[in-house]
């Protein structure tokens, strides 16, 4: 087993290697110049010369990328062009709002979307199992920022239940932390309860015509003692790969639901720095939301030995 | 003992009601949504408007643009011009100090001074005057010219980007071409470091020992007098977000609510809306001099034919009480403004545009028009230059992308089939382009002048002439003689003002009638 | 095979419903519509059912009905819309073969060709790493946005998905005994591949590509919301509701029109998707 994480865990360096050298080579072939973006709008081309030669955007990228590559392995981020702070200081200012805003959309769609699936599955065929269905298709259809001006319009302007924007920091309180997430969660998790409830129901359909199923019920267990206990547990496998595999979606709909919502999270520095063209913070975001990718696939693997005791490593 | 008990008791009472009147008199705090988010702190260092602002937080001018346009002293107490007018003295008001409690002193202003003379454009203008710049006392300082000229008081109360902020010795020793990285001011409003989140919000807090002037304020000028605890910018970046936010009263204040969702606000009585830049701004299309086609004056001079400034104003305003036709290249309203030798143009005369481009000999090269699709107010105005060049007969290639980007490339003197430009459009702040000086796009010296490049020695002498010049009639005199030329060099072509107005929750009061939006004397109620 | 999949409804309605979204692009030109391109600063923003009327030099009207009313600058919503089929297909298409053939490519080589399959999968496995969208923002913000741009942007992370099925069927089929023997008979390597792995690969991968092809139409309305999509001049649905999202409260015409017509076609090339995996393929049913 912990020879299993050794290798996997080795095994993620060389990807990282290479997300590193696609993500860096991808910035500079840029024809953009963050340099003049910083310099301003009145800026002349002199003043914007300058700049470059201070970021040092004027030396070969072989120089820039063996700069920065060095630093890096010492875990020195760099200095983000635009904001003069560390990216390392802006990446963990911005760490909980996205954290949080990840973890009540993963939670949510569990607490939506697993029922669902397991009801879909114990009554297939029935209006139920066709209206999650249709709903399964439907989350995969509308881009996000839809949804999310449809919940806005609906509960903070309409019925004015929550707030329209904004995000409050768990320390000042959890009811307005929690308050402030519902609006944005749910928009996020509207493809994730998608996915997973028709994973679910998949799951739960192949399972429930098993043998052990039928020697459950011939000995007379509740139906509901069998749905949990046996059919559930023994689909967890594929729901839980699901929702590894969902991380990747998740990250992109972070950014897009983060704009909407006015979130400081890693999603809005995304773009910010994009926009900007901040590289050191471009660069080091993407290492990390590739990193946590990595890392969470890993971690999926890892919970398939604790549902299913059959698979060892 | 007893006593004791009583005591402790007493004091346990007097306690809570203190709290308990700490908790209703809360912090009056004002949550604005600006137009764009503070990344950089240096005022000196980028134009960006939205440093500018921040500018006018932390930092005090030694002078000040009233509302009436007359440039008053701010810091300053006494100013004394010299019968020659080459020895002009300044003398510091009683009380200045600097967030860190230091007093301000002569020493400060004369480096500070200094770093926008090194960096500024009308600052450089004015630097070539100064013979020398020298402290007398702790607050009195002399500037000393080689030959008299009107830009003292103009460049030092200059009220858009750069601004002469001062800032103390120690910072202002910073190379101009170096941001700063200690942000002590001595204006109105402390700015919280340990609070700045870039890309979130940015606090301001109430500097108590700010001395404001005894007059009331008025632009600009006059006493700063702050009624507010703390102002927070908060970065939202949607706006119809920013709109339902204030309309949620989750925030109280908007700097440029878009146009077209103006009606939303108009019916709501929670919000008011405040005119608060009269002069507004100016929108303007910029032609790259340096390569074909507007390389030739001649074709650059068909464009003044084809435009007509209603379309644009209509495509992205939309209300016309938010905009105004105005043919004055110094912005109608100043005392600049004039319309000579704008007859028959700007009047979309397309077929005698199509006459001018047929002699100009025009071969049908593409015009690549770049369009930034990100900011509103700049958004709609390419289609519509588009739709007018075609019907001039030019050939167009619209090119959409970021601001960002577009600033990136503008900058790029290559042709335009290999990462250069053509044209693009921007818009200017009132305050920025109300004389010959200020305006940058004026700045006609080839390879130094801003990216377009214009090539036009006559200009270059006129503005040097207005420079020099100290009578108000002449230099209107020679004004005019700058926007005639304008017209048959083109160096920019003016598309009409609009007005940007704040919106902001019903109980704010206060908000000054300014070039710049500030936040003193705005008060919560 | 077509019999089966004409008992599918699903298949049956997802066919018709994007059948008839390629007709509406197709023959756009002939559905009364107006240049989508073409501004006017006097009619901005009117509601849907706003008639225009122009008086041509020889004094003769002509009338025009918008019927989805305009855009901020004056532009027909209908005739974005109608337009914006096409672009948003042939994105959605495009993105589809291309990583579809791609994928099909590099996964052969991958499966087939030992040495080169540790380089390939790692090169992948780092591909898949970075998040799409972000992968993608890096792309379109390398050259001139426009529908090229798009297309690369969104095919790049699509690949290695591709790589990965396409590779996991060669290996699985070069265990089947009837492969093993004729690698012993000594078939040649492409009559082999196009003989045993292609016709085996075909059916899931024309799954797959289904699926991309929706997932692409949505990145790219997507892209547009960051500001980073087609520009607004060539109308894809995503970029009229991007475009018009601000004014959501007032104008909800300009997300709601194109917005349907995404959320239908995308509801359509899902169930399409789902459909062809039911009959097609039953394996690869019941592994994702």
């Amino acid at each position: 087993m912990l020879t299993y994480v050794l290798r996997r865990l080795a095994a993620t360096i060389p990807v990282m290697l290479i997300v590193a050298v696609l993500v860096f080579l991808m910035l500079r072939l840029t024809p953009s110049d963050p340099a003049a973006i910083i310099a301003g709008d009145n800026a002349n081309t002199e003043q914007v010369a300058e700049i470059r030669r201070r970021l040092g955007l004027d030396q070969p990228i072989l120089t820039q990328f063996v700069i920065w590559g060095g630093k890096l392995l010492q875990g020195d981020l760099g200095e983000s062009f635009f904001f003069k702070k560390q990216v390392a200081e802006l990446i963990a200012d911005r760490l909980e709002p996205t954290l949080s805003l990840a973890l009540c959309t993963i939670v949510l769609a569990v607490l939506i979307a697993v029922p669902l699936g397991v009801f879909a599955a114990y009554r297939q065929g029935s209006w139920l199992d066709r209206i999650v269905m249709g709903f399964s298709v439907l989350g995969f259809s509308l881009p996000v920022f839809v949804i999310g001006y449809l919940l806005i319009y609906v509960f903070a302007i309409e019925l004015n239940w929550l707030p329209v924007q904004g995000y409050q920091h768990l320390s000042q309180g959890v009811g307005g932390w929690l308050l402030r997430l519902i609006l944005p969660s749910l928009t996020l998790s509207v493809i994730y309860v998608a996915l997973i409830a028709r994973m679910t129901r998949t799951s739960v359909l192949e399972v429930l015509n098993e043998d052990y199923i039928r020697t459950a019920r011939a000995k007379g267990q509740t139906e509901i003692k069998v749905l949990v206990r046996h059919a559930l547990a023994n689909a967890a496998v594929p729901i839980v790969t699901v929702i590894g595999l969902g991380i990747a979606l998740l990250i992109g709909g972070v950014v897009v639901t983060e704009s909407v919502f006015t979130i400081p999270g890693l999603g809005r520095l995304t773009v910010d720095a994009v926009l900007a063209r901040d590289y050191p913070t471009i660069q080091a975001i993407i290492l990390l939301f590739s990193l946590v990718y990595v890392l969470i696939n890993l971690a999926v693997d890892l919970t398939y030995t604790f549902f299913d005791p059959r698979i060892r490593y | 003992m007893g006593y004791l008990r009583k005591s402790i008791a007493g004091l346990a009472v007097a306690m809570a009601v203190a709290s308990l009147a700490g908790a209703v008199q809360a912090q009056k705090t004002v949550r604005a949504v600006m137009h764009s988010d503070l990344k950089i702190l240096d005022p000196v260092w980028t134009t960006a408007y939205i440093v500018r602002n921040h500018g006018y937080m932390v930092y005090d001018t030694l002078f000040a643009t009233d509302a009436e346009g007359k440039i008053r002293p701010q810091m300053v107490d006494a100013y004394q011009v010299s019968a020659d007018q080459l020895t002009h003295t300044f003398t510091l008001r009683d009380g200045l100090l600097w967030h860190d409690g230091q007093p301000v002193t002569a020493e400060d202003c004369v480096a500070s001074i200094k770093r926008w003379g090194a960096k500024d454009s009308a600052g450089q203008k004015l630097m070539t005057f100064v013979a020398g710049l020298e402290v007398k006392d702790a607050k009195t300082f002399i500037m000393k010219l080689k030959e008299p000229t009107g830009l003292v008081l103009l460049g030092l109360g200059k009220p858009s980007s750069n601004v002469p902020f001062m800032m103390p010795k120690r910072v202002a020793e910073t190379d101009p071409n170096t941001q700063i990285s200690d942000f002590t001011g001595s204006g109105p409003f402390v700015f919280k470091r340990d609070e700045w989140k870039p890309g979130d919000r940015t606090v301001y807090v109430k500097f108590d020992k700010y001395k404001p002037r005894a007059e009331p304020a008025s632009g600009l000028a006059g006493g700063k007098v702050v009624k507010v605890d703390r102002v927070e910018w908060r970065a939202i970046s949607d706006h119809q977000q920013a709109i339902n936010a204030l309309l949620a009263g989750e925030i109280d204040y908007i700097e440029t609510p878009k146009h077209d969702l103006l009606p939303l606000l108009k019916k709501d009585k929670s919000v008011k809306l405040w005119d608060y830049n009269p002069l507004g701004n100016q929108y303007t299309f910029r032609p790259n001099q340096m390569h074909k086609p507007f390389d030739n004056p001649k074709i650059r001079q068909a464009l003044w034919y084809a435009f007509n400034q209603k379309d644009f104003l209509d495509a992205v305003i939309g209300d016309p009480d938010y905009y105004k036709v105005c043919k004055a290249l110094f912005v109608c309203g100043t005392p600049l403004s004039s319309e000579k030798g704008m007859e028959g143009l700007l009047e979309s005369n397309f077929k005698k545009a199509q006459e001018l481009l047929k002699e100009a000999g025009y071969d049908g090269t593409p015009v690549v028009l770049m369009q930034s699709t990100d900011l509103d107010v700049l958004t709609n105005l390419a289609p519509v230059a588009k739709q007018h060049m075609e019907k001039a007969g030019f050939k167009v290639d619209m090119q959409a992308m970021d601001w960002q980007t577009l600033v990136a490339r503008r900058a790029k003197k290559d042709p335009p089939n290999a990462g250069g430009w053509n044209a693009f459009l921007t818009s200017w702040v009132a305050a920025d382009i109300t004389n010959p000086i200020f305006t940058g796009f004026l700045n006609s010296a080839c390879d130094k002048a801003m990216f377009g490049w214009p090539c036009d020695p006559e200009m270059e002498k006129l503005r040097d002439q207005f420079a020099r010049e100290t009578d108000p009639a002449k230099q209107k005199a020679i004004a005019e003689a700058v926007q005639v030329r304008a017209t048959q060099w083109s160096s920019h072509l003016f598309l009409g003002q609009w007005y940007q107005p704040i919106a902001a929750r019903a109980n704010l009061a206060g908000i000054l009638t300014t070039p710049v939006p500030v936040f003193w004397n705005i008060a919560v109620n | 095979m077509i019999r089966t999949l004409g008992r599918n409804p699903s298949v049956v309605i997802g066919a018709i419903i994007v059948a008839f979204m390629v007709l509406m692009g197709a023959f756009a030109p002939l559905l009364g519509t107006i240049d989508p391109a073409e501004i006017d600063p006097v009619f901005r923003n009117k509601r849907p059912g706003v008639e225009r009327t122009v008086r041509a030099a020889d004094g003769t009207e002509t009338h025009y009905v918008y019927r989805f009313g305009t855009d901020t600058l004056g532009r027909d919503v209908y005739s974005r819309v109608v337009y914006g089929a096409r672009v948003s297909l042939i994105i959605g298409v495009t993105v589809a073969l291309l990583s579809a053939s791609i994928g099909l490519v590099v996964g052969l080589i991958a499966g087939y060709v030992r040495w080169a399959d540790g380089l390939i999968m790692r090169v992948m496995d780092g591909l898949m790493a970075i998040p799409a969208i972000l992968l993608a923002m890096g792309v379109v913000s390398l050259s001139r946005a426009g529908l090229l741009a798009v297309v690369i942007a969104i095919v790049i992370p699509e690949i290695p998905r591709v790589v990965r099925l396409v590779r996991s069927i060669v290996l699985s089929i070069r265990e089947e005994p009837y492969v093993e023997a004729a690698i012993t008979v000594g078939t040649p390597t492409p009559l082999l591949l196009a003989r045993h792995v292609l016709p085996n690969t075909m059916a899931p991968l024309i799954v797959q590509a289904t699926f991309i092809c929706g997932s692409a139409i949505l990145i790219e309305a997507i892209l547009s919301f960051l500001g980073i999509g087609i520009p607004p001049e060539t109308p894809t649905w995503g970029n009229i509701m991007a475009e018009g999202r601000s004014l959501f409260r007032i104008y909800p015409h300009n997300i709601f029109y194109p917005g349907a017509c995404l959320a239908l076609t995308i509801l359509a090339i899902n169930m399409l998707g789902d459909g062809l995996r039911d009959s097609l393929d039953p394996r690869f049913a019941k592994r994702v």
